[in-house]
C-alpha cells in the first residue's frame, strides 16, 4: 500500500515520577535522541506527527502547539493526534500514512506526557472519563473502571490471581534491563504483588503501572531513504485501529473486541494468517497486569481466557515461545500515557534490529506486534513490524 | 425523527466543575532564568548555528534542534516592540485601573518578553525601556520578581 | 537529504538520553520558579433530549429506556439515535428497576487516593427483562463486600420522593433482592425504645 515505510531511529527519555524538564524539554530530549540514532538532523525531516494525551495532564492549553518546538515542528507540516492511551501506537500509524501516501519521505514521530503536573494526583485529571451527567455524581475514581473490567475478566474465565500477578513480576523483572525504566526490579515476586495494598478489589497496588513523565520519538522513512540510512531498517508492515461504543456499561468487559478488529486489519495488511505462529514478539499495552493478558487475547495470540495459562507456562517470558513485553512494559518502565505506547514501537525497532542489549529476545526474531489502548476504554490501535 | 420538545424547560442542566490543579516545574531553562531573575539579572541562550539569542532562554534551538548553553548576558535595557492597554478583566469585568502590557526585546536578545509597563510616561513602539525590580528581599524566582518595565528617561 | 552510506547497526544497546532531571517530592515542592495554578472550570451541561427525560424519570422513581426496532435493542442509558444502526430510534420504554450485578469492585480509596474507612461498592448493573446488555454504573449498599457476587440479583433503593431531584443519586443504591444477603446500612443506629408502649 503506497511507499514502504521503515523505522530508522528511536530515542527516549528516562521515565521518572517528577521531571524538572518542561514538556517541551522532554519532547526535545527524545526527538533529538531519535534523530541522533538515525544519523539525521531536523533538515532531513519532512513532517512531524505528535501524540500526547489530554491537555489536562500537563495542564497547558493546546498542548500540541505548546509542544511543537520540542517536537521539531518549527517550519514543518505538523499535527497532533490523541486517543487516550492508544495514542503512542496511533501516532505511529498517522506518521506512517504521511510517508506511505508518498506525500512525504520522512516523518519524525514524537510522544510526550508530563503527568506530575496534576495536583494532588493525576487521578484527578481522569475524572472526566466518567459521564458528566449520570456518573460523576457517584464520586468515581479511575480505578473503578479497571477493577470492574478485571473482575469480569477473571470471573468469566475462572482465573487465578497468581497467574495475573505473574505478569507484573515478569514485566518489572524485564524492566531491570531497560536503561529508561523507573520500576525495574530484578527480585520482585508474585507474593510481593499479592501482598500489596488492595486499592479497589481485585486491583492491588503492584498490579498498577504508576503514571510518570517521559517522552519517546521514532523516525520513519520511505524505503529509498531507509535503505540509505541504515542496513537494518525495521518495516511497518500492518496498521489497524478500531473504536468500540463509549457506552461501556452496555458491553461485556471480559473481552476487548476492539483490539481484535484493529489486529485483524493490521494482520491482513501484513499478510499474517496465523498470528500465533508468525509473530515472534508482542508488546501489548499493560497499564495493569491483567490488561496485558486481556489484550493478548484480543490480538488473537491466545484464545479467550487462555493467556494466563501461557503466562503460567512461561510462554510469555523473554526466553519463552512468544515473549510479551520484553521491554518491561508500562508496569516496569513506567506510564507517561502517550509516550508509553510509542515506547513499544521503539522496543520492536530495537528488538527486531538486534539492538536491545540485555533485553534482546533470542533466536533472531523477525516480526512483532505493538498495541495500545485507552480513550473511554474502547480504542484498539495495532502496528505490525517486521524485517 | 427526533421528537419535538413542547416544554423547553424540561431540558435539564447538570452543573459541575472539573477540579484540577497543576504545579508547573520551571524546567531546566526556566530554573536558570528564574535563579538569575532573583538576582536582578537577565540570562539568555544563543544558538551558534543560526545566531538566534533567546530570552527567556531555552535548552534547545527550535530551528536547528541544537543543545544550548544558558549563559548569555542580556539587557538590562531593551526596546519596546509592541504594547496594549487592557480595560477589562478575565471575566469581562471592568478593571479599576487599566493595565498596560508590552513586548520587550532586551538588548542582545532576538526574542521578546511579555511584561507590565509601569510608570506615568506614554509608551511608544521603539521606545527604550528598563526593568523595575521588586525589592530583593521580596524576590522569589518568578516572573513577578520584575514589577515591569518603565520608559528610560 | 544528505546521502550517506548505510549505517551499520551498532552492537551496543540503543542510545537513551540521560535526561530528564528527576526531582524528589521535596524538590518538586520547593523548586525555584515552580508555579501553582488552580483551574476554575465550571460548567452547566445541557443534558439533551434523552438524558433530560431519563433524569425526569428518575425523579419520578422510574427508569426509562429508548428502543431501536432495527437492531431490537433497548438502550439504557437512553440515547435518541442508535449508534450501531446510525438512525434515530423509535420509542420510549419503561424498564424495571431490578437487575443483576454484571461486575463489581470493593474500593478502599477515594478519587484523590485518600483511604476510605468504609469501602465503596461500585458495580455495573444489567437490567432485568432486556435481551441485550443495558444498564449503568451505580453503587451497592446494604450488603457485606464478601457477600457480593457477579450474577447477584439486586433492586433499586430509591430516595424518598421529596428528596429526589432528577439525578442518578435519586437511587440511593442497589441492594440484594435476597433479604438474607442484606445487612443494615453502615452506621445505622438502633431506634431507641419508646418510653411507653402501645397497649395490645
Amino acid at each position: 500500500m503506497g511507499q514502504r515505510v521503515g523505522v530508522v531511529g528511536a530515542g527516549m527519555t528516562k521515565f521518572v515520577r517528577r521531571a524538572n524538564e518542561t514538556g517541551k524539554e522532554l519532547a526535545w530530549q527524545a526527538a533529538k535522541a531519535a534523530l541522533d540514532d538515525a544519523g539525521m538532523t531536523l533538515d532531513d525531516i519532512d513532517c512531524v506527527a505528535m501524540g500526547t494525551a489530554p491537555d489536562a495532564f500537563d495542564g497547558v492549553h493546546m498542548k500540541s502547539e505548546y509542544l511543537a518546538d520540542g517536537s521539531g515542528a518549527w517550519g514543518k507540516p505538523y499535527y497532533r493526534t490523541y486517543v487516550g492511551g492508544g495514542t503512542g501506537v496511533f501516532v505511529t500509524i498517522q506518521g506512517w500514512w504521511q510517508v506511505a501516501s508518498g506525500q512525504f519521505d520522512t516523518c519524525l514521530v514524537v510522544a510526550e506526557e508530563k503527568m506530575s503536573s496534576v495536583q494532588p494526583h493525576p487521578q484527578g485529571a481522569f475524572i472526566t472519563i466518567f459521564d458528566n451527567m449520570i456518573e460523576r455524581e457517584l464520586g468515581p475514581n479511575l480505578l473503578w473502571i479497571f477493577a470492574l473490567e478485571m473482575n469480569r475478566y477473571m470471573q468469566v474465565h475462572g482465573l487465578d490471581k497468581r497467574d495475573i500477578a505473574a505478569v507484573s513480576v515478569k514485566n518489572k523483572r524485564n524492566a531491570a534491563d531497560h536503561p529508561a525504566a523507573l520500576l525495574g526490579q530484578a527480585d520482585i515476586t508474585v507474593e510481593d504483588v499479592l501482598n500489596s495494598e488492595t486499592l479497589a478489589w481485585p486491583v492491588q497496588r503492584l498490579d498498577v503501572s504508576p503514571v510518570t513523565d517521559g517522552a519517546v520519538a521514532v523516525v520513519l522513512a520511505a524505503e529509498h531513504v531507509a535503505k540509505r540510512t541504515t542496513d537494518k531498517p525495521v518495516w511497518v508492515e500492518g496498521v489497524g485501529w478500531h473504536l468500540d461504543t463509549a457506552y461501556w456499561t452496555n458491553r461485556d468487559l471480559y473481552y476487548p473486541r476492539y483490539v481484535e478488529y484493529a489486529a485483524r486489519q493490521a494482520y491482513e495488511m501484513a499478510g499474517i494468517r496465523e498470528p500465533r505462529k508468525e509473530i515472534h514478539i508482542a508488546e501489548p499495552y499493560d497499564p495493569f497486569d491483567y490488561k496485558e493478558l486481556h489484550h493478548l487475547e484480543g490480538l488473537q495470540l491466545f484464545e479467550k481466557g487462555k493467556a494466563p495459562e501461557a503466562m503460567k507456562d512461561g510462554v510469555l517470558n523473554r526466553d519463552g515461545d512468544l515473549p510479551s513485553c520484553p521491554s518491561g512494559g508500562l508496569l516496569g518502565v513506567g506510564n507517561p500515557i502517550a509516550a508509553a505506547g510509542l515506547m513499544k514501537i521503539a522496543e520492536l525497532y530495537w528488538q527486531l534490529g538486534g539492538q536491545a542489549g540485555a533485553r534482546q529476545v533470542p533466536g533472531d526474531p523477525k516480526k512483532g506486534v505493538a498495541q495500545a489502548w485507552g480513550d473511554l476504554m474502547q480504542v484498539g490501535t495495532v502496528v505490525v513490524m517486521g524485517r | 425523527m427526533f421528537e419535538k420538545l413542547s416544554h423547553p424547560e424540561d431540558v435539564r442542566r447538570v452543573e459541575g466543575h472539573i477540579p484540577i490543579a497543576h504545579r508547573y516545574t520551571p524546567g531546566v531553562a526556566g530554573t536558570a532564568f528564574f535563579e538569575e531573575l532573583k538576582e536582578g539579572r537577565f540570562v539568555g541562550a544563543r544558538c551558534d548555528a543560526c545566531g538566534t539569542t533567546y530570552c527567556p532562554p531555552r535548552i534547545f534551538c527550535e530551528r536547528d534542534f541544537e543543545a544550548l548553553e544558558i549563559d548569555v548576558k542580556v539587557g538590562p535595557k531593551g526596546t519596546l516592540e509592541s504594547f496594549t492597554v487592557g480595560y477589562t478583566g478575565l471575566e469581562g469585568e471592568p478593571l479599576d485601573e487599566p493595565v498596560t502590557v508590552g513586548l520587550v526585546r532586551l538588548d542582545g536578545a532576538d526574542t521578546v518578553l511579555l511584561h507590565f509597563l509601569v510608570g506615568e510616561a506614554e509608551p511608544e513602539i521603539g521606545a527604550r525601556v528598563e526593568p523595575v525590580w521588586r525589592p530583593k528581599a521580596k524576590r522569589e524566582g518568578t516572573i513577578l520578581d520584575l514589577e515591569g518595565f518603565k520608559l528610560s528617561g | 537529504m544528505t546521502s550517506r552510506k548505510p549505517r551499520a547497526v551498532p552492537d551496543a544497546p540503543p542510545r537513551v538520553i540521560l535526561g530528564p532531571e528527576s526531582l524528589s517530592d521535596a524538590q518538586f515542592r520547593t523548586a525555584v520558579g515552580a508555579i501553582d495554578h488552580q483551574v476554575d472550570a465550571r460548567y452547566a451541561w445541557d443534558t439533551g433530549v434523552a438524558i433530560s427525560r431519563f433524569l425526569q424519570g428518575l425523579k419520578a422513581g422510574e427508569i426509562w429506556a429508548r428502543y431501536c426496532r432495527q437492531c431490537r435493542r433497548t438502550l439504557v442509558p437512553p440515547r435518541m439515535f442508535c449508534e450501531e444502526c446510525f438512525r434515530p430510534n423509535d420509542r420510549w420504554v419503561r424498564v424495571a428497576d431490578t437487575g443483576t450485578v454484571n461486575t463489581f469492585s470493593i474500593c478502599y480509596i477515594r478519587w484523590d487516593m485518600v483511604k476510605l474507612d468504609d469501602p465503596e461498592l461500585p458495580f455495573v448493573l444489567t437490567l432485568d427483562g432486556i435481551d441485550n446488555m443495558a444498564g449503568f454504573m451505580h453503587k451497592l449498599g446494604e450488603v457485606a463486600p464478601d457477600d457480593v457476587h457477579i450474577g447477584m440479583q439486586v433492586e433499586a433503593v430509591w430516595k424518598p420522593e421529596a428528596e429526589r431531584t432528577g439525578s442518578i443519586l435519586d437511587i440511593e443504591h442497589f441492594r440484594p433482592r435476597d433479604a438474607k444477603l442484606r445487612k443494615a446500612k453502615a452506621g445505622a443506629k438502633r431506634k431507641p425504645a419508646a418510653k411507653t408502649r402501645k397497649a395490645g
